[in-house]
Formats: C-alpha cells, structure tokens, sequence
C-alpha cells in the first residue's frame, strides 16, 4: 500500500512537535516532508534568550538535529519558503519552484514579530527578537554600540534587555503601560518587578509611546510622543507578535485573528490543520508553548484516524526567572465584581503571592518572589477546584507535601511536566527507573526537563520522590531558604559538608547565590549552619549576625540595650542582686524587671555603658538575646516544698550549666518540674522535666509563646544521667535537622514524634549525638567576658565616635 | 539663593571601622551611621531608619544596603532609599578618605 503524503508548512516547535505525536501513533503511515524558511533544524526558540544572555549556545537549542529527520526518513527542504496552497489539486509550491503534492497537510507558520509602524522603524540597527537571525544581529551589536533600547516590557523585551545587560550594554526599556509584564501580572508584582530588575541595572521608561525612530542609515535614538527622547545605537522591538496568516488567507481558509480551527485542529477545507501560534482555537490565539503540545496530539490522532481526542483550550501559565526573580501567573488574575483576590505579602522577603477566587473556585494565581507554588496552583486552576472547603489562606501557603503528592500521583504518563521541553511525566519516570536517575539534576541532563525555565524543578523533583516510592520522605519538602537562592537547607548543609565550605562567603559565591553578599535572612542561617557543621574550626561571623547576637544584649525601641545576666535555675543569693543593684545605682538604669524566666532583667542600657556594666557584674552572659539556650526554670522542689518529689533546682541548675552558650536554630527553653503540678510550667516548653515518682517525664516541642502548644511525652526516664543523655542527644538532633529559626514545635510538626523517638531509641546513635553536642559545647566562653578583657572589639562595636 | 554651608568633620582613623559593619558617629548632634562596605568603600547616611526610628548602623550590611535591625527594612547606603516594597529615605553623606584619616562632608 503506497503511504499518504504529509506535508508540514514550518518547521518550528509546534509544527515538528505534531510531527512527533503523529509518528507516536503511527510511524508508518505517512511519507513526511518539512518545510521551513529559517536555515537551521528545529531549535527551542524559548531559549533564545538563554543564547543572547550568555547561558548557552545556539547549537545546545536544537531540538531535533539533522540526524533526527533522516532517521524517520522526513524530506527536510531549510531556506525555503511556502508561498502558495492549491487545496483543489492538493499541493503546496515554494520560493524556489518547488511543487509538492500533499494528501495531508499541516499549517505550523508561527507568528511574526509585530513591528510598530512608526517612522524609521526599517533603519539599520532595529530588529525583533524572534528568531536566530535577530539573535546574532543583537549579539553582534553589542560588540560595536553601547546603548539599547528595548520597546516593549512584556516577557520577551525583558528577556532581551537582560540578555543586552549581560553582554554590557546600557539597557533602556521602554513601555506602554504603566507596570511590566501587564498580561501576566498585576500592578503590584509588575512594580515589584520593575524594582527587583532596576536593581540589577535595567532602566524603564514607562507609560511612553515612541513616536519615531531617528538616524541617518543607522538608527541613532528614538523620540517619543511626549516630546522627549532617548539616545540609542540598537533598538529591539518586543512590543508583541501577530499570527502569520498570509499564506492560509491567500489559500482561502477561513482566518480570523489566526487560521481557524476546530477541537481536532482541522481548518475549514478537508486535509488541511493548523497547529501552535497560527492557529485559532475556540477564539484564543495562544503564544506559549505549553498548549501547543497538547495541540499536536489532538492533531496526531485525528490525522492519524486513531481515536479522537478532543482539545479543548489551555489555561495559561506563565513561569519566569529573570536574574533570579522568580514570577508566575496563570488563569485569570484580575479581581473584579466577581471575582475576589486572597494576597499575602510578605514586605520582608519581598515575596507576593495572589489568588484570584470565583465564588469557590479558583480561577487565577499571581506569584512573585517564590514561585515553588506555582505548579500546584497551575493544576488546582486547570481543575477549577472548589476551595470551600478549605481555610482560604492556607492555599497560598505550602503545604505539607499531601497537595503536591496527589498532584503528581494523580497525573498521567503523557501529562506534561516541563512546558519549555515538552517532557511528559512518562518520560521522568522512564528516566528515574531505566537510567537510574536519582536527582533533578540527572534527569534534567537525561531528559531536559527544568533545562530552560527551571520553574517545573519542583515537580521533577516531586516526580523524582514519588517515583522512589519507599525512599519518598514527605517531610523533606524543598523550600530554599530565601529569596537569593533555590536551595533548601537540607541541600545547603548537604553542600556545606561535601564541599568542606568554611565561611558564608563561600558558601554564597560557591552555591551561586544570586546576591553576592546574601541577604538578612540566608546570612544568619548560614553562619548558624556552618557552625553547627563544625563547631570547632568555624570562626563566628560578627558580621552576619543579628544585631542582638553580635552585642550580646538586647536592642530596645530607642536604641539602648538590656542586659540579662545568668541566674542558673532561677536561683540567685545576696551577692549577685548586690553587684546587681550597685550596677543599676551607677549607671542609672531606667528599669529592672523579673523576666518570665526567673531572672532579672536591666532595660535602658547605652551601648557604650555596655561592657562597663558587665564587667561590674562580672556573672556571666544569660543568653537573653540569643537562638540559643535561654533559661531553665525550675520550682522549688524537694528542698523547702511539701509535695515535691525530685530535686527540680539542682537538675535545671545542672542542665543549665551544661547547656549555656550553645547554639541553636531558635531559642530553647526549658523547665524543671518536681511533681506534675509542674509549677515551672514544663507543659509548654522546649524541653519540659516533670519528677514523678522514681523519675521523670520528659516533655518536649510545647510552646506558651504564638505558637501555643502542650508538650509531647517523650521519654520516662529512671536517673538524673538518663535524663542528661536524653536531652543531649534530643537537642542536638535538633540542631542538625531544624532549619534556622523554626522552634522545637514547628520542628517536632514536621519530622513526627515517633520518628524522633525511633532515632533516640537507639544507643549508639545517642552517643554519636552527644559526642557532637559536647564538641560545640567545648568551644562555649562567656562572650561578655570576651568583650570586656578585648580592647579592639569594645572599640569596634561599643563606642561611638563623637566629634565636636 | 540659599547659602550652603557644607563642614568637612574627621572621625578618625579609616582603621578603626570594621568591615561590613556599621559604626555610629556623632558630629554636631547629628547622629550618623558610617559603613565600611567589603568593597573598602565608605557609606555614611543618617542614622535612623525612616519606619520607627531604628538604629541603622547596627544592621546587617549586604552589597549597597544595610537591613534595619528593628523590622528589617532594607536601605541602600548609595542614595539612601528604602527599597520596595517599603518607601521613604534617609539623608546620605560623602565621605573621604585622606591618608589614614576619614572625613565626612556635612551639610548644614
């Protein structure tokens, strides 16, 4: 039987995509010729702009290489262009004279670059961005000129002008509307955009209409309708594209915005389909690449005649990594009389996130700063789920891993996870179990998904853990610890042991942070992470402590200090509140207040006065300011009280001692009970002790503070050591898994109780645990005693300089 | 015309500063928090956060901007801006180094 001929008009992403979904159902049916106008196979035009900026070259792009199309035996006709369709006689003539008869015939043609139709717009040095050709133009630009203006401030005039900064022109970017990327976002993330990329160089003229483009051959600046103008030697025009339709509209098919077709892809004339950005689709033209994948199988199995399957219109999402801006949108992100937004922004970390609800359903979400969520609000949006029966706010938070499990396990084979590649869940699997595959990085090497956004890294990775089954741990939830890296702790001090990282510059410049000196967030934990690695080698850095932690003292609202000397176990005797008082007396203290951890605290301290002050009190550092071990609050216990069963006092005394000093990811409070009336209140501590008879309880991960929460039972214990080995290793199980600044009770959430007691049920790992807890413990000096007998830090970090 | 009268004050010895933190300096009342950045450049601006008033030169410098120690407000030591999505600013100085010593130039 003699095979049907199939020609394809564009040999671009969406055209050669179908071709592939076509040869999926059916490799043999059809004899496949291609043709395409640009000189090069089919190369991922999404990553042009990876090209411009440097990341990669135009060789790594190509999808399907030359190899490719002599393998399924396609006639590949490059450089030549289709100028006319005789859908009477069935066939397609080119540019060169060429004739091809087709029996099937696909129209992928793409879009064009719209070019704005001012004056001067054809002078030299103007181009779109668009394909390779426009590519080196800018590339080659950049060598000779300095200034770039780029009109246009939607997703691809972005991407070139950081791509033109990159290459080390002067990048003006000129726009229409009055905020960026206004299709994908809000006013508010495009502001908060606008502001991330002006720091790393970018200029913007917003709201500006360029009304010429002046110069003699070349263009040499562009004057704008307000009468202003700006000097430029290359302009970009990414003021948007338009479907490239001539060809179908001269052939007589019925084109509207695009070439019209219906849920099989099929035109208006028998044997003749559409696919991708020339195509029209229940009305919506679609400029991304993710529906075209589902287009193209729509296609395949109707040109096929395998069982149809509809296509029915794709929401669209958008994910974007601009220089380490991270954005996402998807579905339809503006509230209105009808439709209601949630947002959370969070002004410190500069992370804003947008939800938009019809009545229950979601129908949009905006992100910025963090687009982890995206993936999982892109697929409650695409199911239009109904959320009333979950707390609304809890949507834009992340979620304990059961949302993203179910997503992924609920996803199919062919469902794709990597829009930019194309790579179905089917395929990661694939790669996870035959290649062994064992990290996203592999696959993204196997398979190329996350090889060009990044933004489906979750997902892979998600995919990655459901795919190991048994070794998925829902608690290891990858979530990076701010906003200058993707990283997660876990990875980060996975790095920092590997690699033998010693201080956080390092870590930053070695993990490629995208702020080269971090930000307030990642520094502190960083110096905590290091430390808590290697406790005796690392050297503290005052530098990327918190104020509170590098001054040993507590900064007040008006600038002075508090200082909180040790009272170990609350207890304290008449030379202490002597010094203490004759301390007050001297410096003029403004206040002295008993703390809710039995110890007495003196507000009002000028920083100056600070070592003074301690030197006078000469007791050591109580730690009030730091992550680190605050009190241990007992009762009175069997000494002077009736009911008391064990001697509460000398065991938080003894704990107190043994524990001062010591660096936690949060601060720790402890309590020492005598009976379970627990006067000191062990219920509601980090590590509560309740004495009972012939013993005690331990209690941990309670919480009187925001996070309100009873102590679990962890352990029954016979002796005082039991209990010192127990907490010992407890809390330095904790130090090594809790990330910086999450509280025994957030931590004790996320990793189960059960799961802690089977780590210390077992001996040896308890002693391998407090080995490591008394090594950091070795390096404790009070630090107040350090500053006092050093000269260079008072001077440095206590005195003020006073000119007159 | 307004008269300018602009003083040049020596705080001290460019030694005594220590790198990537902040240190106060007091010149005619004012209070001023001078930065010396990993760069070895000199910022100064004006000590006292635009939000509630918090003691910049006891932030955590990072790159061109130190982040308030009371609510984190981030503010660049170049022009003294608050950056998004807080807003306001704070007075900025010049400073200079001459030999050893370290001048600020004040504006009254």
């Amino acid at each position: 039987m003699q095979k049907k001929k199939l020609v394809l008009i564009g040999n671009g992403m969406a055209g050669v995509r179908a071709i592939e979904e076509v040869l999926k159902v059916s490799s043999e049916a059809f004899e496949i010729t291609i043709f395409g106008s640009e000189p090069h196979p089919n190369y991922n035009r999404i990553l042009l702009s990876k090209v411009l900026q440097g990341d990669t070259n135009v060789e790594d792009i190509t999808l399907n290489d030359w190899n490719w199309y002599q393998e399924n035996n396609i006639t590949l006709y490059t450089g030549e262009t289709v100028t006319s369709i005789d859908s009477i006689k069935k066939e397609v003539a080119t540019n060169s004279g060429r004739v091809e008869p087709y029996d099937e015939l696909i129209l992928a043609t793409g879009s064009l670059p719209f070019i704005l139709p001012i004056p001067g717009s054809d002078k030299k040095g103007v181009t779109a961005f668009r394909d390779i050709k426009d590519t080196d133009e800018m590339l080659q630009a950049s060598q000779q000129y300095k200034k770039a203006a780029v009109i246009g401030g939607g997703l691809l005039g972005l991407e070139a002008a950081r791509g033109l900064l990159n290459l080390g022109m002067d990048v003006s970017v000129i726009h229409l509307a009055p905020y960026l990327m206004e299709r994908q976002l809000d006013p508010t993330a495009g502001k908060l955009l606008q502001n991330e990329l002006e720091k790393q160089g970018m200029k913007f003229l917003l709201e500006k209409q360029t009304a010429e483009i002046v110069g003699d051959e070349r263009v040499e600046g562009l004057s704008f309708k307000d009468g202003t103008f700006l000097e430029a030697d290359l302009v970009v025009m990414a003021v948007g594209i338009k479907p490239n339709v001539q060809l179908a509209k001269e052939a007589g098919l019925n084109v509207n915005r695009g070439i019209v077709v219906n849920d099989y892809m099929q035109t208006d004339i028998p044997n003749i389909y559409a696919v991708g950005e020339c195509a029209e689709h229940r009305g919506m033209v679609y400029g991304l690449v993710a529906p075209l994948y589902e287009q193209g199988k729509a296609l395949a199995k109707a040109i096929c005649g395998a069982e149809k399957v509809p296509y029915e219109g794709s929401v669209l999402s958008t994910q974007l990594k601009v220089s380490g801006v991270e954005v996402f949108s998807a579905g339809d992100f503006t509230e209105d009389e009808e439709k209601k937004a949630i947002k959370v922004f969070d002004e410190q970390d500069g992370i804003y996130k947008k939800l938009v609800l019809r009545g229950n359903q979601i129908v949009g979400a905006v992100l910025f700063g963090d687009s982890s969520d995206g993936n999982r609000l892109f697929s409650m949006i695409q199911k239009q789920e109904d959320v009333s029966d979950v707390a609304k706010v809890s949507i834009l938070q992340p979620s304990g891993g059961n949302a993203g499990e179910s997503l992924v396990a609920s996803m199919s084979a062919d469902d794709i996870i990597c829009g930019c590649n194309g790579v179905t869940k089917g395929t990661i699997v694939e790669a996870i179990q035959k290649q062994g595959c064992s990290s996203v990085d592999e696959i993204k090497a196997c398979t190329s998904a996350s090889r060009s956004c990044g933004g489906c890294k979750p997902l892979v990775a998600e995919v990655l853990q459901h795919t190991l089954g048994a070794d998925f741990d829902a608690a290891v939830q990858k979530e990076a610890i701010c906003g200058c890296t993707t990283l997660s702790r876990d990875e980060v001090v996975e790095e920092i042991k590997a690699k033998g990282l010693s201080h956080t510059r390092e870590v930053m410049n070695v993990l490629g942070w995208n702020n080269e000196e971090g930000c307030s967030k990642c520094r502190p934990a960083l110096n905590y992470y290091l430390g808590m690695v290697n406790p005796t080698g690392y050297v503290d850095e005052r530098e990327s402590r918190f104020v509170n932690e590098r001054m040993h003292a507590n900064i007040q609202k008006d600038g002075t200090y508090s200082v909180v000397p040790r009272m170990y176990g609350g207890v304290t005797n008449a030379e202490d509140l002597r010094k203490i008082a004759d301390v007050v007396d001297k410096y003029e203290i403004p206040l002295v207040k008993v703390t809710g951890g039995q110890r007495l605290d003196l507000f009002g301290v000028k920083k100056e006065d600070l070592p003074s002050v301690w030197e006078e009190l000469d007791m050591p550092s109580g730690y009030a300011y730091g992550k680190s071990l605050r009190t241990v609050k007992t009762c009175v216990g069997e000494q002077f009280c009736r009911f008391g069963t064990q001697d509460s006092m000398g065991v938080g005394i003894a704990l107190e001692k043994k524990f001062e000093g010591l660096w936690t990811p949060h601060k720790v409070k402890m309590a020492v009970s005598a009976c379970p009336r627990s006067c000191a209140e062990s219920g509601i501590k980090d590590i509560g002790f309740i004495g009972i008879d012939g013993g005690w309880e331990i209690y941990v991960g309670g919480n009187g503070g925001t996070h309100l929460r009873g102590g679990d039972l962890l352990y029954k214990v016979k002796t005082d050591e039991e209990l010192m080995d127990i907490t010992g290793a407890y809390l330095q199980y904790y130090r090594e898994t809790a990330n910086y600044l999450e509280r025994t009770s957030a931590w004790i959430e996320r990793m189960g109780l059960s799961h802690i007691q089977s780590v210390l049920n077992d001996a040896e790992t308890r002693r391998e645990l407090n080995m490591r807890m008394d090594e950091a413990l070795s390096t404790y000096r009070d630090p107040w005693k350090e500053i006092v007998e050093s000269k260079k830090t008072k001077k440095e970090l206590f005195e003020t300089v006073v000119t007159s | 015309m307004v008269n300018k009268n602009i003083t040049k004050v020596c705080v001290g010895s460019i030694h005594d500063f220590p790198v990537s933190l902040g240190k106060t300096v007091k010149v005619n009342g004012k209070e001023i928090a001078v930065f010396k950045l990993s760069s070895g450049k000199i910022r100064a601006i004006e000590n006292r956060c635009p939000h509630k008033g918090g003691v910049l030169s006891e932030g955590i410098v990072s790159g061109d901007s130190v982040f308030c120690p009371m609510h984190d407000w981030k503010i660049c030591l170049h022009d003294g801006n608050v950056q998004e999505p807080d807003s306001g600013c704070v007075d900025t100085y010049e400073a200079s180094v001459e030999g050893d010593l370290l001048y600020l130039l004040i504006e009254e």
